[in-house]
């Protein structure tokens, strides 16, 4: 059974969310993805130059089973910009090929074009929803 | 008994309004690219998920992986 009237994970799945203008939750972390879909997700942000903070859903399975919930999306990883699930692995791919996502994260991240030049993920604090539990 | 690309095909096709899919896989990781008018005016996002309410909860489960493109049409 399903508790409706407290759930801590999923209201700290929705903070991350709400407080991260690029947040990816993954399978394994950037450094060591755990996931080939995962993988090609991180190497396109981290090809875009843009920070973004990420979060491993594989310590707890509640957090993918969570996730999917917030966000009526079955697969992982799944990419928000500003609080909107921009997508999955096929999206992020698709939308980086026409150019959509540059825009995307551009524009709606709020930086201007020079933090290109700054090495991504550094900025981005890791994410371990599971240790707040 | 795990899923046939040809299964997921037709569920889709059954699933969507005058959907055509054509689906490759190996059992567990699936490819899938569905052209249909019910994507027409519909983001990605939307789109894609009409593809993943077909197989509801199976994927990720028995359906291990879903790859989707979709074209309006």
């Amino acid at each position: 059974m399903t508790d409706e009237t407290t759930n801590p994970l999923r209201d700290e799945i929705s903070k991350a969310i709400s407080e991260n203008p690029v947040l990816l939750f993954m399978k394994g972390t950037p450094e060591q993805p755990a996931c080939g879909f995962s993988a090609r997700t991180v190497a396109i942000l981290q090809s875009l130059g843009r920070p973004f903070a990420a979060v491993d859903v594989l310590p707890d399975p509640r957090i993918r089973q969570e996730l999917s919930a917030v966000s009526n999306w079955p697969t992982i990883p799944q990419l928000f910009v500003d609080g909107e699930l921009v997508g999955g692995c096929d999206i992020v791919t698709e939308m980086y090929q026409s150019g959509e996502l540059q825009q995307a994260l551009g524009a709606d991240a709020g930086q201007p074009e020079q933090a290109a030049e700054e090495p991504p993920v550094a900025e981005a604090p890791p994410l371990s929803i599971e240790n707040r539990l | 008994m795990s899923a046939t690309p040809e299964e997921l095909k037709q569920r889709i096709e059954a699933g969507i309004p005058g959907a055509r899919a054509e689906v490759s896989g190996d059992g567990h990781h699936f490819n899938a690219v569905v052209s249909a008018p019910a994507f027409e005016g519909l983001s990605r996002i939307a789109q894609h998920r009409l593809v993943y309410d077909v197989f509801g909860g199976e994927v990720g489960g028995r359906i291990h992986a879903l790859s989707i493109q979709t074209r309006p049409e």
